[in-house]
């Protein structure tokens, strides 16, 4: 009963319970599913913008829950998402580039 | 690993910008319509995504000191890794099969050079996923085993949310 107990409180210092994971996966799959979807269905002028949304809902879940993010230091959520927005100002700057100078 | 992470988005953050850039360009080879098979790349994405449900049981097996679950989650991530691998390769080869090769347009190019280096960071991630397995059969490794485990996760993850961006703004965004 006692060893029960440790391993719980140990599973949820670390995150979720198995049952929790196991959720988040069913979610992912199903944002999956959706964003397929997409392409067989016409959703007309939502298509980009419910993609996208789409694809951000399922990276933050995945760093949130998979990458222990939410649970872990601040620190950690700074360094990553410090590289992600580089990262994105790179894509902006080179599209910007091209855009008035290509 | 965190700041590690950071730098390989700004890898993937050059990598991605370079195929937006020119996925428009194919010049006299195949649009990306004419070549991609969502279905299929749609059950690879899948797989992959369920890597990363595996890898974190993995990690939590590990933190509750279960030798035998994190065994077993470490070699059902590789199995599932690996046949996403093989799924690229496949994709690979029936492209290059359609007239799409790494230098037919800077389309391909800049498409098998994104796929590919995903492709191999996958690759690498089995190999420490199956190099991490021996070590702990062999008790071999320094430290927290469980922080071990956690860092490699970490790695797999990464390599999960490249390919949940690549699968999005390259297969199921239209050119």
């Amino acid at each position: 009963m006692n060893t029960t107990a440790t391993t719980d409180s140990h599973a949820t210092e670390h995150g979720l319970s198995t049952a929790g994971y196991v959720r988040i996966a069913l979610i992912l799959a199903a944002i999956t599913g959706l964003e397929v979807s997409t392409y067989y269905v016409d959703f007309g002028r939502l298509f980009l913008p419910a993609l996208l949304i789409m694809m951000a809902i399922k990276f933050v879940m995945v760093v949130s829950y998979f990458m222990h993010l939410k649970f872990d230091n601040k620190v950690f959520s700074w360094l990553f998402y410090t590289g992600l927005v580089l990262a994105v100002g790179v894509y902006c700057a080179a599209l910007a580039t091209f855009k008035f100078f290509g | 690993m965190w700041l590690f992470l950071g730098t390989e988005c700004l890898l993937f953050g050059g990598l991605i910008s370079t195929y937006m850039l020119y996925r428009g360009r194919v010049g006299t080879g195949p649009r990306p319509s004419q070549v991609f098979d969502i279905p299929f790349t749609s059950v690879s994405s899948f797989v992959l995504l369920m890597s990363s449900l595996t890898m974190v049981l993995a990690v939590s097996a590990a933190h509750k000191r279960d030798d035998r679950s994190t065994n077993l989650w470490l070699v059902i991530t590789a199995l599932l890794g690996t046949t996403f691998v093989g799924g690229q390769v496949y994709e690979f080869t029936a492209f290059y099969n359609e007239g799409m090769g790494f230098s037919t347009s800077l389309f391909s190019s800049s498409f098998f050079v994104l796929t590919g280096f995903h492709g191999v960071h996958v690759t690498v991630g089995i190999i420490m996923l199956l190099a991490l397995r021996g070590m702990l059969k062999n008790n071999k490794v320094p430290g927290s085993r469980a922080e071990t485990v956690e860092m490699i996760g970490l790695y797999w993850h990464f390599v999960d949310i490249v390919w949940i961006i690549i699968f999005t703004l390259i297969y199921l965004i239209p050119a």
